[in-house]
């Protein structure tokens, strides 16, 4: 067994091979030795430097990682509704992905899913809830498995404490690893608050989750993570769902006047950013429908 | 083939396995009622400077290089069960032979650990892991075990055949050096306990009397001479002398209790010193348990406080500040709440001021033990010195966990629990954990439980869920902000809120009344109707849930369709 440092001299441009006391080497014989039937060398010294020859016809098929033409791209998982999955590909894990919205804009209906698929494929996930927000009645109904579910209820005070709150508990979740989706809700947080984070937060909270298997997930009302995050959803204004919309004029889905109910949503979703791809994306929008829990 | 495991000067054993950092210096311990305290135990160094047992404490106290330490019966009854666990860590097959003695049978064992020598130097390192400086004794016979290991120091191997040429130069004094268990006795046991003693010395003093000073000249006597002069008593020393003894062991079942415990000269004010000391005790139990193959599951930390006077003792005893009963209703629920109940109690003249930390799986990490309990501790503050600190460990069977390539990403629960601590400590401990439905329709019908990371693996949904379209999701608003409802024809037409100003103004689109009731057979009786409006925002049109309290008469905005 042999053991060597290769390294290049920095002064002279020269490549050379450093053995390690009492190692041996069997260099590789070139084409031209084999051809010419010269037996390989065997050395057996405390320090040898190879020939220049010899060490660029060695490394010539060697390319630096920072030249690679492809990147390794990140592991994509279903966000749980497969409109949102065709247009994004999926939710990549080891980066930060934001979801943008006004109120109302099917943010949450968004989370849930991802939760649900998250649960479902069998990982344990974070919801850090900065406004105390959940309704764990929507989220049984979305198919989120509860015992799987950590629910980290922040904003019992104000909204700085909370938001002070919520990053350290990311901190320490992003530091204890081994979640499978860590979803921040800042959803209800004012967007002036919300940009009290300042950007050095996010920088840490993407390496923190690089090159780990955790999806990291935000949901606010503006992109706020600035180049940070790896893809940024924006979410549209909704449109109440086609039977409910009907009630009045259809006569088809006639009810009783006191008891309209609402069936659905129509959520419009945009993506404005996606470092998955090496080519820069160009804004491209779907249009999915949601349901209410007791719909079926 | 047997082994005795002696602990030499056991008391002093006792105090330096809590204090370790005394072995360096001349340390005596003392015992009785002031002023009539003696020195009843020293070590060598003490020794050397002229201290003895016996001498009054006054006495000692001349020694300005000398340390006193009470007797503690404590750490000598835990120092015991030190003992115990090691020699049962080796074999089940444990004779409780004395407080400082523990006889192990060693058959069959040689298959499995190896040869004798290397049993004794296992034992001798793990009596020393363990916290005590023994001395390890193997031999055919247990007597002459227990012997070789009051004679000889370190690890003693005697062959069979050769228990007489072996224990021929020790002192008589052997055959007597024997040490009660730890715990005081009463009535009866004590008074033959000191016939015994003036018996035993008795015959020591015979021995000396007729030039017999080691065990070899013992052997050598003639024995019928010797039992008309000492009876059977004088056969039983000499057969023990010989090495011919032969009895079965007594077997112990060794309570699977793991308790370490300091009595603190001086009380503890802060938290910190107190850390060193919870961080020494963890260890040693954590060592114990680990001596045991086993793991724990819960620990139960007791600290005897310094009373406090001026406090009434009624409310100390539930740990409530007499100020209001609004404190008291706070106290019972995070009491209830709190997955680490605080207990306060009064025994004796000390308050007493127990925590209870209990773990989703078996652990043995006195690292991570240490730190949550030092975040209990932060966010539940005894509240007076403490004098002395207990620390029991519930032991449990270690868990058996089969890892896999193609499992899920899954926190370590070690490292899981001790996230969940310091959250805990930021938000509070009921605002941290899983979620559990209530089967009922009532608002906010769920409940927080512990987070675990290993949860039994449900039936495999997904393919089912990829095809169920999404559920639009409600965000609640907690608490339910208070609306002002104008109505036309008995439903909302126009909605003010004050606590939210984009919730103003008239209503686009509404959905209801969903009405629903409940526990009207209790106190908390509940009726509403359930409207879902449409309000324009400043750039958009936000979906609500409106409710109206039927019982009250309120308007409130639930939350918003997300």
């Amino acid at each position: 067994m042999s053991s060597a440092v290769v390294s290049t001299s920095a002064a002279q441009g020269r490549p050379f091979v450093f053995i390690e006391e009492g190692t041996e080497v069997c260099p590789q014989p070139s084409g031209a030795e084999l051809f010419e039937g010269r037996p390989p060398q065997r050395a057996f010294s405390t320090s040898v430097f190879s020939t220049p020859t010899s060490k660029d016809a060695r490394l010539a098929g060697v390319t630096p990682a920072s030249q690679l033409a492809v990147r390794p791209a990140p592991e994509m998982v279903s966000s749980g509704i497969a409109a949102m999955d065709a247009l994004t590909g999926g939710l990549p894990r080891g980066c930060l992905t934001e979801i943008c919205g006004p109120a109302s804009s099917g943010r949450t209906t968004l989370l849930l899913a991802a939760l649900a698929a998250a649960t479902q494929r069998g990982e344990c996930c974070v919801l850090v809830d900065a406004s105390d927000a959940l309704d764990p009645q929507s989220a049984a109904a979305a198919g989120v498995e509860l015992d799987r579910l950590l629910w980290v209820r922040c904003g019992e005070n104000s909204s700085e404490k909370s938001l002070e709150q919520l990053l350290r508990a990311t901190d320490l979740l992003l530091e204890s690893g081994g979640f499978g989706l860590i979803t921040l809700d800042l959803g209800d947080l004012p967007p002036q608050a919300a940009r009290r984070i300042p950007l050095t937060t996010w920088f840490r909270f993407r390496r923190a989750v690089e090159h780990t298997p955790t999806v990291l997930l935000a949901v606010e009302r503006q992109s706020i993570a600035g180049s940070c995050s790896s893809l940024l959803i924006k979410l549209g204004l909704i449109k109440l769902g086609d039977r409910a919309g009907k009630h009045s004029a259809d006569s088809k889905f006639q009810t009783p006047t006191h008891a309209q109910l609402l069936t659905g949503l129509e959520i419009t979703a945009e993506l404005v950013r996606s470092r998955m791809d090496r080519k820069p994306v160009r804004s491209a929008e779907i249009t999915f429908a949601s349901k209410t829990a007791w719909a079926g | 083939m047997f082994a005795c495991i002696f602990v030499p000067n056991f008391p002093m054993a006792a105090v330096f396995r809590a204090e370790p950092e005394l072995r360096a210096r001349a340390v005596a311990i003392f015992e009785g009622k002031p002023p009539l305290e003696k020195v009843f135990a020293v070590n060598e160094s003490a020794g050397r400077v002229g201290i003895m047992p016996g001498m009054t404490k006054a006495q000692a106290e001349f020694c300005s290089e000398l340390t006193l330490r009470p007797r503690s019966l404590l750490q000598e009854s835990v120092a015991h069960a030190v003992l115990l666990d090691c020699a049962q860590s080796f074999s089940p097959c444990v004779e409780d032979a004395a407080a400082d003695t523990a006889l192990v049978d060693l058959k069959g064992m040689e298959l499995l650990l190896g040869s004798l020598p290397e049993i004794g130097r296992s034992l001798f390192r793990r009596a020393a892991d363990l916290g005590l400086d023994a001395n390890i004794a193997v031999a055919s016979n247990p007597d002459v075990a227990v012997l070789a290991a009051r004679g000889f120091c370190g690890v003693t191997v005697i062959p069979a055949g050769q228990e007489a040429e072996s224990l021929g130069s020790l002192p008589v004094e052997v055959l007597f050096a024997g040490r009660g268990s730890g715990e005081e006795r009463e009535g009866k046991q004590k008074q033959k306990e000191d016939e015994r003693r003036k018996k035993s010395e008795c015959s020591l003093a015979t021995l000396e009397r007729w030039g017999i000073r080691d065990l070899r000249a013992l052997a050598a006597l003639p024995e019928i001479a010797l039992s008309e002069r000492l009876g059977q008593e004088g056969l039983r020393l000499q057969q023990l002398a010989r090495g011919a003894a032969s009895r079965t062991l007594v077997l112990v079942k060794a309570p699977a209790v793991f308790e370490e415990a300091i009595e603190l000269e001086y009380p503890i004010v802060l938290l910190e010193p107190l850390a060193f000391l919870l961080n020494r005790l963890l260890e040693q139990v954590c060592a114990r348990l680990a001596a045991r193959a086993l793991n724990t599951q819960e620990l139960r930390l007791t600290l005897a406080l310094q009373n406090l006077t001026g406090i009434d003792p009624q409310l100390e005893i539930f740990g409530i500040p007499s100020e209001s009963d609004a404190s008291q209703d706070t106290f019972q629920t995070r009491a209830v709440q709190s997955q680490w109940p605080a207990q306060h109690f009064i025994s004796g003249r000390q308050s007493n001021f127990c925590r209870t930390l209990r773990l989703p799986l078996p652990m043995l990490d006195p690292k991570l033990f240490l730190k949550l309990l030092q975040l209990d501790l932060n966010a539940h503050p005894p509240g007076a010195p403490i004098m002395k600190i207990h620390l029991a460990a519930e032991p449990a069977r270690p868990r058996l966990a089969q890892g896999g390539l193609f499992l899920p990403p899954s926190p370590e629960p070690e490292k899981l629990e001790l996230t969940l601590a310091r959250i805990a400590g930021l938000v509070g401990e009921p605002r941290i954990g899983s979620l559990e439905l209530q089967d009922t329709y009532r608002a906010e019908g769920f409940r927080m439980r512990r987070f675990v990371s290993e949860v039994a693996p449900k039936i495999n949904r997904q393919k089912a869920a990829e095809e169920k379209s999404a559920v639009a999701a409600l965000r609640l608003f907690r608490p339910p902000l208070r609306a002002t409802v104008t109505l036309e024809n008995g439903e909302p037409a126009r909605v003010v809120c004050s606590k939210k100003k984009e919730v103003h103004g008239n209503v686009l689109w509404k959905a209801g009344p969903w009405r629903s009731s409940g526990d009207w057979w209790q106190r908390e009786a509940w009726a509403r109707d359930e409207w879902d409006i449409a309000l324009q925002n400043a750039d958009s049109v936000a979906l609500y849930r409106l409710v109206h309290d039927l019982l009250g008469g309120s308007w409130f905005l639930e939350g918003t369709y997300d």
